[in-house]
């Protein structure tokens, strides 16, 4: 008898049409919420309020006094550390520091190290002081970065 | 007399470098996503450092204070002034001893404008402090050039 398999050599076909639909759904959804954000960092900063004990100050713990100005618009136009003008060049304060502190080799840490106050008027814009925050706190050779001052206060606000 | 009609075969491409392709690129996506961004605020534009790196951990018990340009400090959606965020501080405070915690093991991440007033940060690390908080991070844009 003859056995009719008109049907056995053919492919089966499944319809790809609803799967690519979902497909191309997806990558439009992950290609509009990317959102490409830069890496962020912190400068730790450890302040417990101050004590108002007036007991003697071994002169040695006496942290550096940076004093930055500002004119009326913000900007900034005085750097001063302990008490010596430095214009408004961020180099020459990192030099400044260099000069007190020394560095630590790269990849070191300096705990323990001399404390940086900021002294800041009270309308300068954030953005110097962060500058002035980075060149007291180190600087890069190459892909290292030799660590000047680590402990950072802020001084009373001035209003 | 009869004509024998073929119809036409459908020229059908074949679809599967294109689908592995665009699989290929969802993956890429999805990897490249971040979702982390909750943490950031529209009206921030964070100042440059050249020295910071990403963090290898996150900060533990943050409490995450933005400072727009004009000075007003916003914390979990709530928006203050330098004197009323005592009140908004004392919310947070009362979370972390709900969870046994003292204002000691809190890290305040300052993530502030950087054409903010300095005295506004200043001001906001001092009622901080006022609330026994310690640990400050000042979070700024990582600078690769």
């Amino acid at each position: 008898m003859k056995i009719r398999n008109r049907g056995a050599g053919e492919k089966q076909e499944v319809n790809m049409t609803a799967m690519i639909d979902i497909v191309f759904l997806l990558l439009v959804f992950f290609m509009v919420t990317l959102k490409i954000v830069d890496q962020e960092g912190d400068f730790s900063v450890r302040m417990p309020l101050a004590s108002n004990s007036s007991g003697a100050v071994d002169d040695t713990e006496l942290p550096l006094k940076l004093r930055l100005k500002a004119d009326e618009n913000g900007r900034l136009t005085s750097i001063a550390m302990n008490e010596v003008q430095l214009g408004t060049d961020f180099d020459a304060l990192r030099d400044t520091v260099i000069g007190l502190v020394g560095g630590a080799k790269p990849g070191e840490t300096s705990e323990g190290g001399p404390e940086v106050e900021i002294d800041t008027d009270f309308n300068l814009r954030y953005e110097s002081v962060i500058k002035a925050i980075t060149a007291v706190s180190g600087y890069k050779v190459g892909d290292q970065t030799v660590k000047l001052i680590e402990k950072i206060k802020f001084a009373k606000p001035r209003k | 007399m009869r004509v024998n009609t073929t119809k036409p075969a459908m020229a059908e491409g074949d679809m599967t470098p294109m689908i592995d392709m665009v699989f290929q690129l969802i993956a890429f996506f999805m990897v490249l996503i971040n979702f982390s961004e909750s943490e950031a605020n529209d009206r921030v534009v964070l100042p440059n450092s050249e020295l910071v790196k990403p963090p290898e951990a996150p900060l533990e018990f943050p409490i995450v204070l933005h400072v727009a340009q004009d000075g007003e400090i916003i914390l979990g959606g709530d928006n203050y002034t330098a004197e009323t965020l005592k009140v908004g501080l004392n919310r947070e405070l009362a979370v972390l001893a709900a969870e046994k915690k003292t204002p000691g093991d809190a890290n305040v991440i300052i993530r502030a404008h950087k054409d903010a007033a300095a005295g506004v940060i200043q001001e906001v690390i001092r009622v901080a402090q006022e609330r026994q908080l310690v640990s400050f991070a000042l979070r700024v844009k990582e600078d690769r050039q």
